[in-house]
């Protein structure tokens, strides 16, 4: 593998990582995050999208006009949505049951059109479709590690397995409620967030504002 | 008339867009630096959201379901699975026929939310909407008021946003937590007060 393709490949991982910092496709990761086998789906979904989507439009860039190529993007990405929908419907219903509408959502996931803008638009096919490829796993490794955080701690079990033995069980564990709850996710980020950024100075964001140095007033006399 | 009272409320505080069910988020975090933007942004989503939701009511009643077409003599036909590209097709169009007719008619408005019209064609509070509608098969009447409803959610939930991030700017943030880390626990903090609202019902 050339050094350009595993750059492509591993830099969203945590330096551009999508979520964390380029703040694309939020609003699913925050949704599907309270179990891991449903999170797992819509990473392998997502990955897959944002890659092809990457590819074909790629194969196609030189090809349209600037002026209609939002309406090209969108009938591109929601054809390989559809795909994949009814591809789960056949084989995995009933976590497309739990997916519900977020399936249909990866049609608006900024990270597909983002990457498809900001990269597809101006590289060749293959180096494309690494990048695509890229971007899905940098956001699925955020949607894993929130939903194992929530699953482990919400619900005591990773994958449906017990892995803290809960109280109703006869165990010692008392499962968190909030983080089964909406709010967890948004929390967990923000920590996440926190986390990244202290080990990436570089990454963190200036202020508009900042505090006067505390001074003593000198006293008149 | 009460059912439908009960709906909105619902849609905007019992299943608020943006703080219960995520969907918008990428807007939300993005356009909610200033109080005045975040609210011509709010105004557009429900615009769009009053057309939008109704329209693909329509489209998926008498085009795309199980059996919608007997009308043209195709009575087994079933395109539900063309929905999300007619749904966004929809979105999509709708919104570059509303640039239009605001640039012509309306410019003063125009020029308020002109940069945010593209912004919306990919929000997916907007197509969020379209796809509860189907998936909880409401009616006509009903998929108005749930337009209404989700748009006016959302409004809320940005306009209080940037109202509390115009103060939050004055803090003294720890580092690696500025900007987009504090935002993400405000929000978490504001979603946390909007499960209030959850027992609620008319």
């Amino acid at each position: 593998m050339s050094s350009a393709v595993k750059a492509v490949l591993t830099r969203p991982l945590v330096t551009e990582n999508p979520i964390t910092l380029q703040i694309l496709g939020i609003c699913s990761s925050l949704a599907v995050t309270t179990s891991l086998n449903v999170a797992i789906v819509m990473c392998v979904a997502l990955t897959v999208v944002t890659g092809f989507s990457n590819f074909f439009i790629s194969l196609v860039r030189n090809y349209m006009p600037s002026s209609i190529r939002i309406i090209i993007q969108m009938a591109i990405i929601s054809a390989l949505v559809i795909a994949v929908d009814q591809l789960l419907q056949a084989f995995a219903y009933e976590i497309s049951k739990q997916l519900s509408v977020f399936v249909g959502l990866i049609i608006t996931n900024c990270i597909v059109m983002g990457r498809a803008e900001a990269f597809a638009m101006k590289n060749p096919p293959v180096i494309s479709f690494m990048d695509g490829i890229g971007n899905g796993l940098g956001y699925s490794m955020v949607l894993l590690i929130l939903a194992s955080i929530r699953e482990l701690f919400g619900s005591g079990s990773l994958f449906g397995m017990e892995i803290l033995p809960l109280v109703a069980n006869g165990g010692w564990y008392q499962p968190n409620g909030l983080m089964l709850l909406a709010p967890s996710a948004f929390f967990i980020i923000g920590f996440l967030i926190w986390i990244v950024r202290t080990k990436r100075v570089e990454q963190v964001e200036k202020t508009e504002f900042r505090l006067a140095p505390h001074t003593v007033q000198e006293v008149a006399h | 008339m009460e059912h439908y009272l009960s709906l909105l409320v619902r849609a905007i505080f019992v299943e608020n867009m943006a703080l219960q069910m995520f969907l918008g988020m990428c807007t939300f975090l993005a356009v909610s630096k200033k109080i005045e933007t975040a609210i011509g942004l709010g105004i557009a989503v429900t615009a769009v959201q009053v057309i939008t939701v109704p329209l693909n009511n329509l489209v998926y009643q008498f085009l795309l379901k199980a059996g919608a077409l007997s009308w043209l003599g195709f009575p087994e036909l079933d395109l539900s699975f063309l929905g999300f590209i007619c749904y966004i097709g929809i979105i999509a169009a709708v919104v570059q026929v509303m640039e239009m007719f605001m640039d012509k008619y309306m410019p003063a408005l125009y020029n308020a939310l002109g940069v945010f019209l593209p912004l919306i064609a990919v929000n997916c509070a907007i197509m969020g909407a379209s796809l509860f509608m189907v998936e909880r098969g409401y009616n006509f009447p009903e998929s108005v008021v749930y337009g209404m409803g989700s748009g006016v959610g959302w409004a809320l939930a940005i306009a209080a946003m940037a109202g509390i991030r115009e103060k939050l700017k004055y803090s003294d943030v720890p580092l690696g937590l500025r900007g987009l880390g504090i935002t993400f626990i405000t929000t978490g903090l504001m979603s946390l007060g909007f499960m209030s609202f959850s027992g609620l019902s008319l």
